[in-house]
């Protein structure tokens, strides 16, 4: 089909007539180029109107773009909400290890303060007991002092 | 009046809008994809646009009153369509990495070999290219006016229908566009 019937011949003419603020040589000059520019357009335009229609091949070429496009989408969405949840994971996980450490070193000052009131228990103990040794030792009765200095006599043999 | 030929009525008017509707096609779909290619330099979506043009134009076709040409009326469809696929485009960059459309050497090689010398035909196809790089820098409404004056050569009352701009504005478009083209004709000749 041809729709460039005359082109460019008369009407850029007056067009470019109601431009103002142009000297002739310019004016000259872009009136060539307007009409070539007009027959470049219209000859490019019936070649691609008469063409063959690819509508096949740019069906297809569109829908592979299309395709990508949502396969990028779908891999950057996976990746945001794999992310997120591997962040929200991690953080859970990193809260977990801390709390563990925070319970493990409780217990341990715990026991460590039980062993030292144990020790001191201890401790207390014997005095007592050693206090009640000589304590009771020196109550023995004047009558059986002659039996334990024999007793003693005794142990240093 | 029978129901029976009530429907035979109705039946020829819809038989006849359809006839109407298929010479409209046959007349302006040529003028139509011409203004959407060069405003897209893509052949492809050209012409998917100039099919959602006709398609967008035969769902209301009953709503057409004929206060304007139909040549108007569809070229104002065009325009709205070429305008929401910009809109849509610069909202989805990422489904396309790469445009498909033409570079303006290659929309600069349609030329026919009319010309009398190689010389003349080297300069008219350094002009044309002069010219798209000059489109490409303009904003959309200085390009659709520029386009429909002096590709299509429309009246500017006709440019102001179709665009539904003032006849003052579509000027002011218009003398922009063309000193912005002057420009680069200038700056490189």
């Amino acid at each position: 089909m041809n729709f460039g019937e005359n082109i460019g011949e008369k009407r850029t003419d007056r067009n470019i007539q109601a431009e103002p603020g142009a000297s002739n040589t310019e004016d000259l000059a872009l009136e060539q180029a307007l009409k070539n520019f007009r027959i470049s357009v219209v000859a490019w335009s019936d070649a691609a109107y008469g063409r063959p229609r690819a509508v096949t091949q740019a069906v297809r070429r569109r829908s592979w773009r299309l395709a990508i496009g949502w396969a990028m989408g779908c891999a950057l969405a996976v990746g945001v909400v794999a992310g997120a949840g591997y962040e929200r994971h991690r953080a859970h996980e990193m809260a977990r290890i801390e709390a563990a450490r925070l319970a493990g070193q409780q217990r341990l000052a715990i026991e460590q303060e039980g062993r030292v009131r144990q020790q001191q228990a201890l401790a207390e103990e014997e005095d007592l007991l050693a206090k009640v040794d000589s304590d009771v030792s020196r109550e023995v009765p004047s009558a059986m002092e002659p039996l334990a200095q024999l007793m003693a006599e005794d142990e240093r043999q | 009046m029978t129901r029976a030929t009530a429907e035979e009525i109705a039946a020829h008017k819809l038989e006849a809008a359809t006839d109407e509707f298929s010479l409209v096609v046959e007349r302006h779909r040529p003028q139509i994809f011409r203004f959407l290619l060069a405003s897209t330099r893509d052949v492809d979506l050209a012409e998917t646009l100039t099919q959602e043009c006709f398609l967008k134009a035969h769902r209301n076709w009953g709503t057409f009153r004929g206060e304007s040409s139909a040549m108007t009326w569809l070229m104002r469809i065009a325009i709205n369509l070429q305008k929401d696929h910009w809109r849509n485009r610069r909202m989805q960059f990422w489904r396309h990495t790469q445009t498909s459309s033409v570079d303006m050497d290659d929309a600069g090689e349609w030329l026919p070999s009319g010309e009398s010398s190689v010389e003349r035909q080297l300069l008219a196809r350094e002009q044309v290219s002069q010219v798209w790089t000059a489109v490409k820098g303009l904003s959309e409404r200085q390009r659709t006016v520029f386009l429909l004056r002096y590709v299509e050569e429309q009246e500017l009352s006709e440019i102001a229908r179709a665009t539904g701009l003032s006849e003052g504005t579509v000027k002011a478009h218009l003398s922009r566009a063309v000193t912005k083209v002057r420009a680069e004709l200038g700056g490189k000749q």
